[in-house]
């Protein structure tokens, strides 16, 4: 039985729910909008002369092989800081639930890097990574032989964004994680034990597909934060660098429209990112939720 | 009675008051942070006591790149500072935005304040003039790349304690650092703005045509030739055998180098306060290296820093107290303070001599190094400066094909070309914007 609340008046639901329109029309729909106008405009850093260019913008970019190249780079940041987010949280949520004894201390202890902004935990890792005085970097040399440095090797600066990105964004998976591992049922896993069922057999034939619903919530997000939340962890480390390795999507629309004033190519990136997105989720949404139980 | 009186007195005080506040406030919007900060605040606060008529209200508005698109954004939005102060990398870019800008030369024209740019050091001035010589921002502060090296590491690997000349030179000191077990040899700071831009000039060669774009929105990239690519295959032949320690694309060399860490370093000559500060090293400052068998090497450095520029749409009035503050940035003691205390170069003549016959440079030998170079001959239009459209980007891609020469993924042609293609395509771009 569903319960349902019924509005009498014809006009309190709409003026209840008109603040968050407002809100969602006036942030986010109008400065969509105007990404949108000024994709199709070639204009001078203060806004002097404007010229309607049409589809040039995106042309210039889809000819650039710089520019589809940050596609490859921004795929492999984003699976590695999904997968890698995930996996790793799952597991410590596991450990987490398991603890009996000083449990608030462990699980306090794993949300607090979520109060560090990305732009702090970027500059945190790039002076533990620093290439000559980082003291992860004196470890690697010193006792791995392992010549550490992400100025000029792409593969490892790579290495270093995803660390910082993952580490940013565990204690907000490992929240959901605990949360979700929480509410399954005791029984249920007492009756897989019953039946025999190793540990390593109750996570995955229980526990995991119990799980989907929230892992699948937190795939959506973490492609998302991985998309856009890391442009700041990215200035703060590697700027792109080297070449253009770690040259995300969203960090050339910032390097171009903020720092360089174009704002006429940057908006078409972000036009751009806007439909990557919208596809992503459409996709998420209609295949990977169907294999999600609820 | 007494409450008339009183009230009379209020108000008589409240007059003189607002009419004591009747001062004109100038906007100044600044990239200063820490030491500099203070110092900038330092000349605001000396021409807001010796006067009453006009108050300079500095604000600090982040990093170069960020208080120029703060202002960008204030223009548009019509909030725009009086002046701004822009790196010389934006230099193109508020050049070209006619209606946004005063030029400084119209403005002190107006203002009726004396204003020759001949008092100004050729190379600075050239950087911020338009084609007929006219200056368009008032040079503030100003420095050049420059060659430092450590003596205590030179004599540790038994080299005589003096600055290599020439690229071959410091090859070969390099060579003999490495054999003694030095780590870090040689870096470099802002590799486009020294391996590219200043090296250029040093060799007077043209780093893109039409005069390195001072003479048009139509030029293009030249920085490809031979002599371009011998110098980056040199560069990153030293870092494939340990010789060349590439630290990052901004001023992360100085850190290293005034840490102790490297032996030679070329960056920016406003490093040197921090490389005294910091106290690890026996430095030694001298020009940068050339290659010797370049014909008329060395020509001059160019500049880097920033300038102040004059923001449209203001009134007279206002523009009058920007004039006078610029006249009174220029007086040889404020420019000499300015020098001393900061390391950036005095922007006029008469400010060197000045430094120079107080016995500045006696007492602090090496600090002159950065005027001798931007002066060292008579600048050519290879030399004078650079103004392409789109810098900031164009850097950019420089910096990178610079990063995969230097690591050995592409050859130094094929990043060179890269570079220029990919440069001139921004230029391209920049040329149809400003139409």
């Amino acid at each position: 039985m569903e319960k349902r609340v019924v509005f009498r008046s014809a006009w309190l639901p709409y003026a209840l729910v008109a603040p968050q329109i407002a809100i969602t029309l006036i942030f986010f729909f109008w400065p969509a909008a105007q990404a949108v106008w000024y994709s199709f405009q070639l204009q001078d850093a203060f806004g002097l002369k404007t010229q309607f260019v049409g589809l040039q913008n995106f042309v210039t970019l889809f000819k650039d092989p710089h520019y589809l190249n940050s596609f490859r780079v921004t795929a492999v940041f984003s699976v590695l800081v999904a997968v890698l987010g995930l996996a790793i949280a799952l597991l410590l949520a596991v450990m987490a639930d398991r603890v009996v004894r000083g449990a608030m201390g462990y699980k306090t202890l794993l949300i607090w890097p979520y109060a560090v902004a990305p732009a702090v935990a970027g500059v945190l890792y790039a002076f533990l990574f620093a290439p000559s005085i980082g003291i992860v970097t004196y470890a690697l040399r010193g006792w791995f032989g392992i010549n550490w440095n992400w100025l000029l090797d792409g593969d490892q600066a790579m290495l270093l964004v995803v660390i910082a990105a993952v580490w940013n964004h565990i204690s907000y998976n490992f929240v959901f994680f605990l949360a979700g591992l929480q509410s399954i049922p005791r029984s249920l896993i007492e009756a897989a034990a019953i039946d025999g069922a190793g540990p390593m057999r109750r996570f995955w034939t229980v526990v995991f597909p119990l799980l989907s619903p929230t892992t699948f919530f937190l795939l959506v997000i973490n492609v998302v934060y991985a998309f856009f939340g890391t442009f700041g962890l990215i200035d703060a480390t590697t700027q792109g660098g080297p070449g253009q390795d770690t040259n995300i999507l969203v960090y050339k629309v910032y390097h171009d429209g903020v720092k360089a004033a174009d704002l006429g190519g940057s908006s078409a990136q972000s036009v751009i990112l806007m439909f990557i997105v919208i596809a992503l989720t459409v996709v998420q949404f209609r295949f990977v939720e169907r294999r999600v139980q609820y | 009675m007494k409450v008339r009186q009183s009230i009379a007195a209020v108000a008589l005080a409240a007059f003189f008051a607002s009419s004591a506040h009747a001062q004109t406030e100038v906007q100044w919007w600044h990239s200063m942070g820490g030491a500099l900060g203070e110092a900038l605040n330092g000349l605001a606060d000396k021409f807001n006591a010796e006067q009453k008529d006009y108050k300079i209200v500095t604000s600090y508005k982040g990093q170069y790149p960020e208080s120029m698109t703060a202002a960008i954004a204030a223009f548009r939005a019509g909030q725009a500072p009086h002046m701004l102060q822009v790196f010389e990398v934006g230099t193109a870019t508020m050049m070209a935005a006619k209606g946004a800008i005063k030029p400084v030369y119209q403005l002190m024209k107006e203002a009726g304040e004396p204003f020759d740019p001949k008092a100004y050091l050729p190379t600075v001035t050239g950087y911020y003039s338009d084609a007929k010589g006219n200056m368009l921002s008032l040079p503030f502060n100003s420095s050049t790349a420059l060659f430092y090296i450590d003596r205590n590491k030179f004599k540790a690997a038994g080299l005589k304690p003096v600055p290599p000349k020439t690229w071959k030179e410091l090859v070969a000191a390099a060579e003999k650092l490495k054999a003694a077990g030095q780590d870090c040899i040689y870096t470099t700071g802002w590799p486009s703005w020294v391996h590219i831009e200043n090296f250029s000039a040093w060799h007077n060669v043209p780093i893109g045509t039409k005069q390195n774009g001072m003479a048009g929105l139509d030029t293009q990239y030249t920085f490809n030739s031979p002599l371009h690519v011998r110098h980056v295959s040199m560069l990153a032949d030293m870092a494939k055998r340990g010789l060349f320690t590439y630290a990052g694309r901004t001023n992360q060399a100085d850190s290293r180098f005034a840490a102790g860490e490297c032996a030679m370093a070329t960056i920016s000559a406003g490093a040197l306060g921090n490389i005294i500060k910091t106290g690890k090293t026996d430095w030694e400052i001298s020009v940068l290296p050339y290659h010797d068998d370049v014909k008329g090497a060395p020509q001059n450095g160019i500049i880097g820093g920033a300038s102040l520029w004059v923001m449209s749409g203001r009134k007279p009035e206002e523009y009058k107290g920007v004039a006078k503050f610029m006249s009174f940035l220029s007086r040889p003691e404020i420019q000499m303070e300015w020098h001393t205390k900061t390391g950036y170069v005095p922007i006029t003549l008469a400010a060197y001599e000045m430094t120079r016959k107080s016995g500045f440079y006696d007492k602090n030998p090496g600090r002159d190094m950065a005027v001798r170079q931007l002066t060292n001959k008579a600048p050519t239009a290879n030399s004078r400066g650079l103004r392409f459209g789109n810098f900031v980007q164009g850097r950019t891609v420089i910096e990178e094909e610079l990063e995969a020469a230097i690591a050995g993924r592409k050859t130094a042609k094929a990043a060179l070309d890269d570079a220029v293609k990919r440069g001139n395509e921004i230029l391209r771009q920049f040329e149809a914007a400003n139409k």
